[in-house]
Order: structure tokens, then C-alpha cells, then sequence
């Protein structure tokens, strides 16, 4: 039989709740009140109840900015997992090899986004960059300021190369707690490696890859440093992604309201899918007997 | 609080929030409940199918503000009947 939920540790956690009520909720709070007031700076603002959401919500240049979101989080989630997982089964399992596998892997993870975005940036150049040089030099025309694909291919390369360690290493980390035995009763059962890959490793790292894509998934879908340095959300506005829009709107424009409207949509939409996440994980963690 | 850009409805909507997260806090220690499996198969307490509810709510009113132009309490109507719904089976 289940035991009552014992709600009174909720009182445990009030000094964590007084910081995130400064540093999110009176925020949040903040741009509720923007939301549905217009605005002409020297904090005078004029009530115009539901028209910024509706206008949002009408809005091509912000459904066009969500639809660019999506793809680019589909696209780098659909690299970083599966690559993720393929690296984490190939990294040595102990040994010296192992330690400098991890410490290589934890590097890109150590890089400030808008240093990431300057080495892509300077990386991809094909006057000095490495990477723009050489491709010229091959004849490829590759240039990512002014062409949508390169623009594109060079932001998402970037996150890969910048982010599939983390997926990595959660997934090595759940490989490492699989005990030897569920391999050795594999190789009894002359299992294939493909078998022992989908019954035994993937049902296993589940956990810390739902983990890992909830993460990336977040990360991905309030990119802001990295395309902005690089491409400034150009050529045209190709990779003006959502929170770089945003920004463009709410301190460029200073249209506080429609953007406080649209920040609030972004916000339920990232609520909605972590909640969705979270809720699988703990039922997973629950089916596992954890 | 000038800068915070206070409106008389924004604050009973916060008034609200606040006052429905205090009483279902008041509940929840009054009144403690195993977690049960509704319609979506995940286990829920009172509090999950509030979290659930105002979600939900919110999208449902986003949905009626962008596609139809009658007025906005319609929506809450329906959220009330989604509520229920919620309380009930999930």
C-alpha cells in the first residue's frame, strides 16, 4: 500500500523559494503586468488589456521565429542523442584511456557560450577561419553570413560540437552502473550486439537520457549567445531564433508589450513540454522500481 | 513596486493564483492523500491536477483568443468544465 504523501518538507525548501521568488517569479510577475499595457518609456503605462497576445498570436514574424525554434532544437536534438549514445558505447571503459576520454569530452563543456560563439565565428571566416579557408579552398561556396544554409549548417555544427559530450557523458555515466552480470547473461544467450544495445544498455540509460534530452531540449529552445554572435540571427532574419527576436523586440524596438505577450507563450510552451518530460522520467524512474 | 507596472487585473489574477496554491497547500497538510492513476495513466495528487488545470487553462484561452473573436469569458467557461474533468479523471 502507498504511504500518504507528506506534504509538510514543502517547509524545508522556503529559503530556496524566497531566492527563485527574486530572481523568477517577481520577473515573471513583471512581464505578466507588461503583457497587457503599452508602453512609451519614462515608466508611464497605458492599459490595453488582451491586445498583445491577440496581436501576437497573428503575429508572421513571431510563429515564423517559433517555427525556425523548433526545427533548429528538432534537428540538434535528432544529431546530439543518437550521437551521444554511439560515442558513450565507444569510449574505453576504464584505464587510462577512459580518464583522458572523459577529460577531452568535458572541454567543450567548459567554453562560456559567447566564446564558443567567437571561435565558430572566426573558425568559419573564409578569409582567416580554418574551417571557411579550407572549404574555399576545396571549392565549396561557404559562406555563412551571407548564405541561409551555411548559416544554418554552421549554427548546428556548433551546437553539436559543443553539446554532444554532455549527452556523452550522462550516457557513459548510465552505461558505467550497468552490473557485468546482465552482460554476461547476454553472451549465454549469444544475444547480438544489437540485441544487447536495445534490452539491455538503452532500457538502462533511459533514465539519464530522458534527462539528456530534457536538457538539450531546454538549452536548445533559449539559444541566444552562440547564433548571435556568429550570425547575429542573419542572413536576412534565417537564424533569428526565438529569444534572439525577443531581445531584438523587447530592448531594440522597446516594445515591451508584445514582447512580454509573446515571452509568455514561449514560457508556457517550455512549461508545457519540461512538465510532459518530467512527468515520462518519473514514471520511468517509477516502472524501474527506483 | 512602481516599476513592477502593477494593473488592478493582474493583481487579482496573481490574488488568485496565490490564494489557490495556499489553500491546496492548506489541504494538501490537512488532509494528506495517496497519489492515484487516472485517464493519462501517471500518478497524480491534488496538486498535479491543479498544475494540470492552470496549464491547460492557459492554452485553452490562448486557443480562443487566436482563432475566435468572441469574447474571452467563453473560454473560462470551458476551463471550468476541463477543471472538472481534470479533478475528476486524471
Amino acid at each position: 500500500m502507498n504511504k500518504a504523501v507528506n506534504q509538510k518538507a514543502w517547509f524545508l525548501i522556503l529559503p530556496v523559494l524566497l531566492l527563485v521568488a527574486f530572481s523568477a517569479v517577481i520577473p515573471l510577475m513583471t512581464v505578466v503586468n507588461y503583457s497587457v499595457q503599452d508602453t512609451f518609456g519614462s515608466n508611464k503605462f497605458f492599459w490595453v488589456g488582451l491586445e498583445w497576445f491577440e496581436e501576437m498570436l497573428a503575429s508572421e514574424r513571431m510563429w515564423n521565429a517559433l517555427g525556425r525554434q523548433i526545427t533548429f532544437s528538432a534537428i540538434i536534438l535528432a544529431i546530439e542523442i543518437p550521437l551521444g549514445i554511439f560515442v558513450a558505447l565507444n569510449m574505453p571503459k576504464k584505464g587510462f584511456w577512459a580518464s583522458l576520454c572523459l577529460v577531452l569530452m568535458s572541454l567543450p563543456l567548459l567554453i562560456p557560450w559567447n566564446v564558443v560563439g567567437t571561435i565558430w565565428q572566426i573558425f568559419g571566416r573564409v578569409d582567416i577561419g580554418l574551417l571557411g579557408y579550407t572549404l574555399s579552398a576545396l571549392g565549396i561556396d561557404y559562406n555563412y553570413t551571407q548564405d541561409f544554409y551555411a548559416a544554418w549548417i554552421t549554427v548546428i555544427v556548433m551546437d553539436v560540437w559543443h553539446w554532444t559530450s554532455l549527452v556523452a557523458l550522462l550516457a557513459y555515466a548510465g552505461l558505467q552502473s550497468i552490473p557485468d552480470a546482465y552482460y554476461q547473461a547476454a553472451k549465454i544467450d549469444q544475444a547480438s550486439r544489437l540485441s544487447v544495445f536495445r534490452f539491455i544498455e538503452l532500457p538502462k540509460i533511459m533514465g539519464v537520457l530522458m534527462i539528456a534530452i530534457l536538457l538539450r531540449f531546454m538549452d536548445s529552445f533559449m539559444i541566444y549567445t552562440e547564433p548571435f554572435v556568429v550570425t547575429g540571427g542573419g542572413p536576412g532574419n534565417s537564424t533569428t531564433f526565438l529569444s534572439i527576436d525577443l531581445v531584438k523586440m523587447a530592448l531594440g524596438q522597446f516594445d515591451l508589450g508584445p514582447a512580454a505577450a509573446f515571452s509568455i507563450m514561449y514560457y508556457l510552451v517550455i512549461l508545457l513540454v519540461s512538465y510532459v518530460f518530467y512527468t515520462v522520467m518519473t514514471n520511468l524512474d517509477k516502472r524501474d522500481g527506483h | 513596486m512602481d516599476w513592477m507596472a502593477w494593473t488592478g487585473p493582474t493583481a487579482v489574477f496573481f490574488g488568485i493564483i496565490a490564494a489557490t496554491l495556499i489553500t491546496f497547500t492548506v489541504l494538501a497538510i490537512k488532509f494528506p492523500e495517496t497519489p492515484r492513476t487516472g485517464v493519462l495513466g501517471i500518478e497524480t495528487t491534488r496538486g498535479d491536477r491543479l498544475f494540470i488545470t492552470l496549464l491547460g487553462s492557459a492554452f485553452i484561452n490562448l486557443a480562443w483568443l487566436g482563432m475566435l473573436s468572441a469574447p474571452q469569458w467563453g473560454a473560462l467557461i470551458i476551463c471550468l468544465f476541463y477543471a472538472i474533468a481534470v479533478f475528476r479523471w486524471v
